[in-house]
């Protein structure tokens, strides 16, 4: 459920504040991200903003020598059930990450019974029996759990998962040179800009993300955009025409940079507004081509790409 | 602090009322003052007054205002402008040379008070009564002066953690205001003063709920709902608006085994995990005593693998008995969501035409891209259309109108390319419906992006965890008039520029639609045929635009973030 449509409204909004916060002459935080200045409290331990501040992850880091006990002893008794990483096991043991019961519990006095009593089926999974362990032990793996428990991330997210790469390369590189033959090569080509491509962008997944995109990626140029540069060619109301990079537009405003360098800005509409806006693109096909490309079409794209090294 | 403290002793000791503390509070406050809004004022037709997150319980978001029309809103201008102030403040001045603020906060909260919070921005409901703006933020509310921005009084919660993105505004219910925090506290102050009556917990702090919810008053009930990314149950709650007593709760999942919707689950363990949380106001309908609601995806958000079946009452409409909490009907908007689209957009009651029949319509513009009609006394479904243009998710609409999702389109370990992203074709964002028009209005995003699997594991991920995503681009985001006899769009205004978040809507009697473009300007357009007639730069839209009369003069509230703009003709 998250709220957060797109992250470039934050961004949005901090610039669109801007010049109205300037007149105001009042500090404001510039972007999402900064620690809020106007609040007189201090940041806590967790309170960064942004991030989900819960109890399983304010508490005081415990004893390491008996989290480590605690897992040894969970890996005995409870790891057959509930998973080597807490998050349920083939024997029908629940996610303990997510369990309330887990969530609930302070320092044990919820964990400890159950693990020592056992408890019966309930909530549509299995009874779970009794382990004749002494109290600090069963404490033990309480706090083993708590301190994973600790360890999962925003959003409700699993710990962080042990680094495994995923093969992403499924497609066809010949059909993807077919492809790229009949959709690319008027603006791309092999041999030109994306000689070496592979190398430069050696993770096929950021590979796929930046040619779908039309984003540049790998060593960066430096002074060169991450896209082309959009161009303007503005009509105005005399017949003449000014054209240079765009660098804003709505409705009711078009403003650019000619070659010069200089900065011009118009008024779209009513008597005094501008003819005619045309709008050079260069991402243009790049955006027509998000609504035609079948997955398949991506994957044998980027397999393709994938051998350009 | 010590005000707070002697009220609360004064409630447990001597079982005083509501009003009983408030002058205990505040001993300007007099008993023979008259409610600010009596509930059953709700039931009457919106005029000068917002006194609900859409105005009135119809969720249309329609004035029926008329002096600012389509010839006389090129001349509206700024009245006042105002910013939030999040500061706790004593009364004195940190600053030599300033004056010592008039404004005294008040505190209260269960936390220890050492947590930063967000800076305020306005994403909900401001309410307008009697001449007073209300307006939250997390862990803060505030009253102003709805002549001149000027601000009355400021309220700051001290917060135990959890996700503070959004309160999306208060209710008001007699001279109560209530408003929800981040860490599951149900507030409720004295409205004329800002102190506090009393507070109630509303969700397990502990299982990672988070409240952002406008309250709904209906009558003598406060309906209540929570939020949660984490694999919990949604719910909502009804609370006596007076003292805060729970008077029924209503899991949107199924938590016992003999519940006639498991079957839609694989296990009661997915069913009691499984997310469908209430995190938007719903609308009312008095004629039926229904609380339609929206609710929200189901959990884990991108791995559908271990929650098979279609997931009920997740991203659903569902009407509720507002005595009980009993489900009358339900409509699923997307069965097995695996892409995070909440269906909690606020559902829009109205009278409408359906193949020569008068009906009592519903009708929904969901985050997956497609747009619902429904009859509202009995939940038949009657029309449905993929207003997204870009949504490329579905294999089409089942039988019962329901889009049938392609597995295809789920995250994948090599990548899928999905419109809309994880945001939705819209959002949080309200719609709005014009009845003189028949129009239904909306923006649309048309955002792509690559999915990928990161957490193939056999059992599902958790939370919202298991995926990565990647922003390609947008074919070009939109704002919509869409005819609720089919669905299709009357007229479709496409912003220039590339992404872009659209806003919320505000529709009047005289023609008029209010939003926000993709491009900070605050616009007017006619509603029946969205041509531009007035426009501000004053930034992005964040909070839903509403109009409202005093003194014979009609504003138009817009928020930008942490600021407050009111418009008349000057």
């Amino acid at each position: 459920m998250d709220q957060r449509p797109d992250w470039r409204h934050s961004v949005g909004l901090a610039g669109g504040l801007g010049a109205l916060l300037l007149a105001a002459a009042v500090a404001t935080p510039a972007a999402m991200g900064q620690a809020p200045a106007r609040n007189a409290i201090p940041p806590g331990p967790a309170g960064i903003f942004g991030q989900a501040t819960y109890p399983g992850k304010q508490r005081p880091p415990g004893d390491p020598a008996v989290i480590a006990r605690g897992q040894a002893l969970f890996g005995i008794n409870c790891k057959a059930c509930h998973g080597a990483d807490l998050r349920g096991g083939d024997l029908g043991g629940p996610n303990l990450l997510r369990s309330a019961l887990v969530l609930g519990d302070q320092s044990g006095e919820a964990i400890i019974p159950v693990v020592q009593k056992g408890r019966p089926a309930s909530q549509g999974g299995p009874p779970m029996p009794a382990f004749a362990l002494p109290r600090a032990d069963a404490q033990a793996i309480a706090e083993y759990i708590h301190s994973i428990v600790g360890r999962k991330v925003n959003q409700g997210g699993p710990p962080p998962l042990p680094e495994k790469p995923l093969d992403i390369l499924v497609g066809d590189p010949g059909r993807g040179a077919q492809y790229f033959a009949a959709h690319c090569r008027s603006c791309h080509s092999a041999s030109g800009d994306l000689r070496g491509i592979a190398t430069r962008i050696a993770n096929p997944a950021t590979l796929q993300d930046s040619w779908v995109a039309g984003r540049r990626a790998g060593a960066p140029v430096p002074g060169a955009p991450a896209t082309p540069p959009t161009q303007v060619l503005v009509t105005l109301n005399s017949g003449g025409t000014v054209q240079g990079t765009l660098k804003h537009l709505d409705d009711f405003t078009v403003s650019l940079t000619t070659a010069q360098g200089q900065y011009r800005s118009f008024i779209r509409q009513g008597p005094q507004g501008v003819r005619a806006v045309q709008v050079r693109d260069p991402l243009q096909q790049h955006r027509q081509l998000l609504t035609q490309y079948t997955d398949g079409d991506m994957h044998d794209v980027t397999a393709y790409l994938a051998t350009l090294k | 602090m010590i005000r707070v403290a002697r009220c609360a002793v004064l409630l447990v000791g001597a079982s005083l009322g509501l009003f009983g503390c408030a002058l205990a509070a505040d001993p300007t406050q007099s008993a023979s003052l008259p409610p600010l809004l009596p509930p059953a004022q709700l039931l009457q037709p919106l005029k000068d007054s917002w006194p609900t997150y859409a105005g009135d319980y119809s969720g249309r978001r329609y004035s029926s205002l008329r002096q600012i029309d389509k010839s006389a809103v090129a001349h509206l201008s700024l009245a006042w402008t105002t910013r939030l102030n999040g500061e706790v403040r004593d009364g004195r001045s940190r600053n030599p040379f300033a004056p010592p603020s008039s404004i005294i906060t008040n505190v209260g909260g269960e936390g220890k008070g050492d947590y930063a919070i967000p800076p305020p921005a306005v994403k909900g409901a401001v309410l307008q009564v009697d001449g007073v703006l209300y307006v939250t933020s997390p862990d803060n509310a505030w009253a102003f002066d709805a002549r001149s921005g000027t601000e009355l009084w400021h309220f700051f919660w001290k917060t135990r953690g959890g996700t503070h993105i959004a309160s999306r505004g208060p209710a008001l219910w007699n001279s109560s205001l209530f408003f929800e925090t981040p860490d599951d506290y149900l507030v409720s102050l004295n409205a004329r003063t800002g102190h506090e009556n009393w507070h109630v917990p509303i969700a397990e702090f502990a299982d990672e709920y988070f409240s952002t919810m406008a309250p709904v008053v209906i009558g003598n009930h406060l309906l209540v709902g929570t939020g949660n990314d984490s694999d919990a149950p949604g719910f909502l709650q009804s609370f006596d608006p007076a003292t805060g007593k729970l008077q029924w709760k209503r899991y949107m999942v199924p938590m016992t085994a003999d519940d006639p919707v498991l079957k839609s689950w694989p296990s009661l363990d997915a069913a009691r995990h499984g997310g469908g949380q209430v995190w938007m106001p719903g609308s009312y309908d008095p004629q039926t005593d229904l609380y339609i609601t929206g609710t929200g995806n189901p959990t884990p958000g991108y791995t559908g693998v271990a929650r098979l079946g279609d997931n009920l009452y997740t991203c659903s409409m569902v009407a509720v008995r507002v005595a009980t909490g009993e489900i009358v009907w339900h409509y699923q908007t997307s069965p097995h969501d695996t892409h995070d689209w909440d269906s909690s957009q606020t559902p829009i009651l109205f009278d409408g035409t359906i193949d020569g029949k008068p009906r009592k319509l519903v009708a929904t513009a969901a985050r997956n891209g497609y747009f619902f009609t429904l009859d509202r006394v009995t939940g038949e479904h009657l029309v449905s259309y993929k207003f997204g243009t870009t949504a490329n998710w579905s294999k089409g609409t089942k039988a019962n109108g329901q889009p049938d999702p392609n597995p295809e389109k789920s995250a994948t370990v090599p990548g899928s390319l999905v419109s809309p992203f994880e945001g939705g074709v819209t959002n949080y964002q309200a719609a709005a419906f014009n009845p003189d028009t028949g129009l239904f209005y909306t923006h649309e995003n048309t955002g792509f992006n690559i999915l990928y699997l990161t957490d193939p594991d056999p059992r599902g991920s958790m939370g919202l965890g298991g995926k990565r995503f990647s922003v390609v681009g947008y074919s070009g985001n939109a704002f919509q008039a869409i005819d609720y006899r089919t669905g299709k769009p009357a007229w479709r205004h496409v912003w220039p520029g590339n992404g872009g978040t659209g806003t919320s809507v505000l529709t009047t009697a005289t023609g008029l639609v209010f939003t926000g473009d993709t491009n900070g300007n605050f616009v007017a357009m006619d509603a029946t045929n969205g041509d531009l007639l007035w426009h501000t730069g004053i930034g992005n839209i964040s909070a839903p635009p509403e109009t409202y009369a005093l003194d014979g003069h009609q504003y138009v509230l817009a928020s930008v973030g942490d600021a407050l703009f009111a418009f008349v003709l000057n």
